[in-house]
């Protein structure tokens, strides 16, 4: 019953979030909601778990937890610089 | 009595954690510049999160559930830090201006740095007026 209320909450927050991602006027504004997506999946994957009595849930919830920083930086550098390999210590040719 | 200790310790920490979780998004949605959305999400990344996990801990108790929780606690609060760092940074380095950049009296050395300053920052600074405006897309 508690955790299925909080997972509607952190049903609500995604929405209002997911309606940041839509409509952030800078690329860093998406990138924000989908950063705060990803934190908002790990919560709801923990209480999935809970409802459902399936502790398994945690496993995955640490892998978004793993690959959501990964997925922010990423995307930032790929913005940045338009090549994940860059090396970083001096500017692109483009800019 | 144990029982009931712990279901309402866990209510109100998991209610506690909602709302957080809840104003982070709605700071999100509601604050006019991207650097202020970053500092209302942040609430909801540590304050939010931090809560929501510890509520269900209450209920796992001892056990390996509680060390996993603990584990995404971790990652959480260490990962949420560096991607606001790197998305601040990388929206200075794009030039989008803070909304509140230069005024008032503290806020004023971005505006007007002192003549010993390197010219890189300063550039780095200004210039790319032009890639904000092809960041709004």
């Amino acid at each position: 019953m508690m955790f299925s209320a909080a997972a509607l909450a952190v049903l609500a927050a995604l929405g209002l979030t997911v309606v940041r991602a839509l409509q952030g006027p800078t690329v860093f504004d998406r990138v924000l909601a989908g950063n705060y997506v990803g934190v908002g999946a790990i919560l709801l994957l923990a209480l999935v778990g809970f409802i459902t009595d399936r502790p398994e849930f945690l496993d995955i919830g640490i892998l978004y937890g793993l690959l959501n920083i990964i997925s922010t930086l990423a995307v930032l550098k790929y913005w940045r610089y338009g090549d994940l390999s860059h090396g970083g210590d001096e500017e692109p040719p483009s800019t | 009595m144990i029982d009931a200790a712990v279901t309402g310790l866990s209510w109100i920490l998991l209610a506690a954690g909602a709302f957080y979780f809840f104003v982070g998004a709605l700071g999100l949605v509601r604050m006019p510049d991207v650097f202020t959305r970053m500092h209302a999400g942040s609430v909801g990344d540590t304050a939010g999160a931090g809560l929501m996990l510890a509520g269900m801990m209450v209920v796992a108790g001892f056990s390996l559930v509680s060390v996993k929780l603990i584990v995404i606690l971790v990652i959480i609060l260490f990962t949420s830090p560096i991607a606001t760092h790197a998305l601040a940074q990388a929206a200075l380095h794009a030039g989008v201006e803070p909304l509140l950049a230069g005024k008032g009296s503290r806020g004023s050395a971005g505006s007007k740095p002192p003549a010993s300053k390197k010219p890189a920052s300063k550039s780095r600074r200004r210039a790319p007026s032009r890639k904000a405006k092809e960041a709004t897309r």
